[in-house]
């Protein structure tokens, strides 16, 4: 067994790190956890400790509940487990998503979690480790998937908030509501019209702005008075409101869906809304690629969506590649 | 191209029928006859025939896009389309050529045909280099002869009628048969003078709603006319300027392919048009559809199959007499005009009418529709006396009162992964029914479900999957399903020894347990019943 082996061991219970006796985005409750972000199919509450990045701590809380014992540790900041030393690194993805850099006995291994390469005003730039061995996403690990430029989808966004506006319709957008919505709202102009939010983004919102993300005004739907006219509004809902009894107080409408998926025509049909905006948290295959080759890592692990794919590619680019599974097919911020 | 491509991108943007029409209307008001007429084309459902092997383009595709042949592959596998899989692969132009549809289509897709092997790859290259990704996406669908885009010809028509001043019946009339998309074709649609229509045009058919609930709701039962639902083909005999055209209801010219039934109608006097459906009909009977089956797509049958599987025009109505259209006269005066005609014909069993079912009421009209299966029908017709013969799908006056399935709860046992929409989707499905401790295959269905139904399946398949088999998965014997037919045959190619018509899911069965669904032997019990039905939208 080599060291880096040592290092890292993919268990029943996920990733472990048996040298610091502990579990990255564990998959049942144990001892000790690293938590890469706060999207559910990373973060299950139940762990008696958890290690995360601190910039994260309002929205890991909410999902973990306010008794959950959280080590909240700047980016880049080092803590010794059992002498290996562990640091956090941005990863781009969601507010205080994190890589989880592992250094013992002069190997290094870094776990991304997910991660995208594109800006975002609403966390810290995904930064590149080097590392000997790396463990990335590959949810879109497929070289159909590569995103437009996030101005272009904006004014596309702009161009159907208006048009709606124009007909009297409400735009309703759905957005996972952690990230994805938040990011939506940093970026658009909310000077075309006044911007409503279903609740589940709206709490998520509040811990934006107490982590000190500024985002534009918004209002909970639950409080809008009676006779509210929504013909002017956007309003901003996680995807599984759609098609259910709370859609139907806005009257006219149209209805949209931002996320990576919809970059496929099928899964944009799927979804029955009127609009597809391309919008990801994730990496693009180009992103995927670029990401493995600056971290210079030669042992490369795959976990999340199209891993044999991305494994095979990088085979042939040499590298030492592996799929690892995820425990659950992602349904949580991934679909 | 581009403002195909943009037309194209709005009508697959929307579900609404009325702003697909709108995209359409927009679309021919602003465009040139030349390409409009190939755009009608298009969305009417024309289609180039096949110009390029799926093999040779996924290679090629993958030349352009860089990247080995297994990854297109993979792709491909994900996205479900390959039109689509090219346009999301291969670089994007970013100055796209500015060419209008007509000349893509004239000079660069109708000329690939003739091409040899290497011509053929540098011109598609070519091509994809000029093209931007919507328009990518545009052209591979009509290079692969898939331009689908949930438009009906109907629709297409509708919009065209907003623009031309010329009312939508006109214009299917004149689109009918074999419609070139020329400039001058095109032109002609908007033509005020409505005489002109070729001699051999057929009408449009008119189509009958499926009647859900009671009859009695109707009303009075002697204001209908009731008759069988034959499971043939829909089709028009046109008698006109001393010749015969036989149309299918898919707008087909098939006159050569029914040699017989054309012979026949030549007894027919000049200025009559017969709407009917062809059967394969023996000794005064109907032969079950699958004889019929036999007599299509050949363009001159041979003496052996005229024989083996003689066909005839059933005729349900007359929509032309002595050069008169008679559509809107009522059914019931139609209805005595062509028994009149018919009876007064030279003996001939090739052309005949479709008997009327007499009645008292409503509960001997439903007792008939439950003997339908004994005569190879599928139900019961029926049409308001006083109807007049309509355009398209008209509510009200013509209710098809169709028998009820045949049914079995079967295990899904297989699912592979769909296509265009549900590409990404484990959405078709294998099923088996129980066989010597054993599930053995009876079906295959892809249809039936909700789009949530749809995503819980996927989700069970992918975590319940107990091996593969290329892109197939077998899945733990563990969700029942009713699966419904319209019927069932022998069939020495299918493993269980019988073979299913038209099945799809009526219903997941999450009240059954995999033991509690049906056997071999209950299904080979069905065997029994009489030659089925068939769904006449087919
Ligand atoms: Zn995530
Ligand atoms: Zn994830």
């Amino acid at each position: 067994m080599t060291a880096t082996e040592a290092l890292l061991q993919l268990t029943r219970d996920g990733l472990f790190c048996p040298a610091g006796r502990f579990w990255i985005d564990p998959w049942r409750p144990v001892e000790r956890a690293v938590l890469t972000h706060a999207h559910a199919d990373h973060a299950r509450p139940g762990s008696e400790r958890y290690l995360a990045a601190a910039e994260g701590e309002l929205v890991l809380r909410r999902r973990l509940g306010p008794e959950a014992r959280i080590e909240a540790v700047p980016y880049g900041a080092e803590v010794d487990r059992d002498g290996v030393r562990v640091s956090l690194h941005p990863a781009g993805h969601v507010l205080g998503s994190a890589q989880v850099r592992l250094e013992h006995r002069g190997q290094v291994c870094v776990v991304s979690g997910d991660y995208k390469a594109a800006a975002d005003p609403t966390c810290a730039v995904f930064e590149p480790v080097a590392c000997h061995h790396f463990v990335t996403e590959s949810t879109f690990g497929l070289p159909v998937f590569r995103w437009p430029e996030t101005a272009e989808v904006v004014d596309e966004l702009h161009a159907w908030w208006r048009g709606n506006q124009e007909q009297g319709k409400a735009s309703l957008l759905y957005a996972y509501a952690l990230g994805k919505a938040q990011r939506l709202l940093a970026s658009i102009d909310p000077s075309i019209g006044p911007i409503w939010t279903h609740g589940a983004v709206e709490n998520l919102v509040e811990d934006y702005r107490g982590a000190g993300v500024p985002l534009p005004p918004t209002r909970r739907v639950s409080e809008a008075p009676d006779g509210t006219d929504w013909s002017r509004a956007l309003v901003v809902a996680p995807p599984s409101a759609h098609a259910t009894p709370w859609m139907r107080r806005f009257g006219a409408l149209s209805t949209a869906f931002a996320s990576g998926w919809m970059a496929l025509r099928g899964t944009r049909r799927r979804r029955s809304v009127d609009r597809g905006f391309v919008l990801s948290d994730h990496a693009d295959w180009g992103a995927l690629i670029g990401a493995i080759e600056q971290t210079g890592a030669q042992r490369v692990w795959v976990t999340h969506g199209y891993r044999e794919p991305l494994v095979r590619w990088l085979e042939e680019a040499g590298l030492e590649a592996r799929a690892i599974a995820a425990r659950f097919e992602s349904e949580g911020d991934d679909r | 191209m581009k403002a195909f491509a943009a037309l194209y991108n709005r009508l697959d943007s929307t579900t609404k029928t009325n702003e697909k029409v709108a995209a359409m209307a927009d679309y021919f008001e602003r465009a040139r006859p030349a390409d409009a007429a190939w755009a009608l084309w298009f969305l009417s459902g024309g289609r180039p025939k096949r110009l390029i092997a799926s093999g040779r383009l996924r290679q090629w595709a993958a030349v352009a896009a860089g990247i080995p042949d297994w990854l297109f592959e993979e792709c491909y596998d994900a996205v479900g389309d390959l039109a689509e899989t090219i346009a999301l692969l291969v670089p994007a132009a970013p100055q796209p050529n500015e060419d209008p549809l007509h000349l893509w289509v004239e000079e660069r897709l109708l000329g690939l045909r003739a091409l040899e092997e290497d011509e053929l790859r540098e011109r598609l290259l070519a091509a994809w280099a000029e093209l931007d990704r919507r328009q990518l996406f545009v052209w591979n669908k009509l290079i692969t002869g898939a331009l689908r885009v949930g438009v009906s010809k109907r629709l297409a028509v509708r919009a065209l009628a907003s623009v031309a001043r010329v009312d939508a019946a006109t214009l299917t009339h004149r689109l009918a048969g074999n419609w070139r998309p020329t400039a001058a074709a095109y032109e002609a649609l908007f033509s005020a003078d409505t005489s002109d229509a070729d001699l051999s045009r057929p009408y449009p058919f008119f189509l009958a709603h499926p009647l859900e609930g009671e009859p009695a709701a109707l009303g009075a039962h002697d204001d209908w006319q009731a008759e069988w639902k034959w499971d043939g083909i829909r089709a028009q005999v046109v008698r006109r300027g001393g010749r015969v055209f036989l149309w299918s209801r898919g707008e087909e010219l098939v006159t050569e392919s029914f040699p017989e039934v054309a012979e026949s109608a030549r007894l027919l006097p000049d200025g009559c048009v017969i709407d009917g459906e062809l059967m394969a009909w023996k000794d005064g009977g109907p032969l079950p559809f699958a004889v019929l089956q036999r007599r299509l797509g050949r363009k001159k049958p041979g003496p052996k199959i005229l024989a083996d599987a003689p066909a005839a025009l059933v005729a349900y109505d007359l929509l032309e007499w002595r050069g008169e259209d008679y559509r809107s006269r009522p059914l019931g005066e139609r209805r005595s005009r062509l028994t009149g005609l018919l009876d007064s014909l030279p003996a001939t069993d090739r052309v005949l009418a479709s008997p009327v079912v007499a009645a008292a009421d409503w509960a001997e009209l439903e007792a008939a529709r439950l003997a339908a299966r004994e005569r190879s029908a599928e139900g019961l017709m029926l049409k308001r006396l006083s109807s007049a013969y309509g355009v398209g799908r008209r509510r009200g006056d013509w209710w098809k009162w169709k028998l009820d399935p045949f049914t079995l709860d079967a295990v899904l046992i297989y699912a592979q992964r769909g296509h265009g929409r549900r590409a990404s989707l484990y959405t078709d499905y294998t099923f088996g029914v129980w066989h010597e401790g054993k599930l053995v295959p009876i079906a295959k269905a892809y249809s039936g479900l909700t789009d949530a139904e749809i995503r819980r399946v996927d989700r069970f398949v992918r975590r319940h999957t107990t091996d593969r088999f290329g892109p197939v998965r077998a899945v733990e014997p563990e969700l029942v399903f009713e699966i419904a037919f319209e019927g069932i045959r022998e069939s020495k190619r299918h493993k269980s020894g019988i073979a299913l018509r038209f099945p799809r899911m009526a219903r997941w069965r999450d009240d059954k347990k995999p033991k509690e669904a049906d056997t071999l032997d209950a299904a080979r019990a069905l065997l029994q019943a009489p030659a089925p039905a068939r769904d006449e939208g087919r």
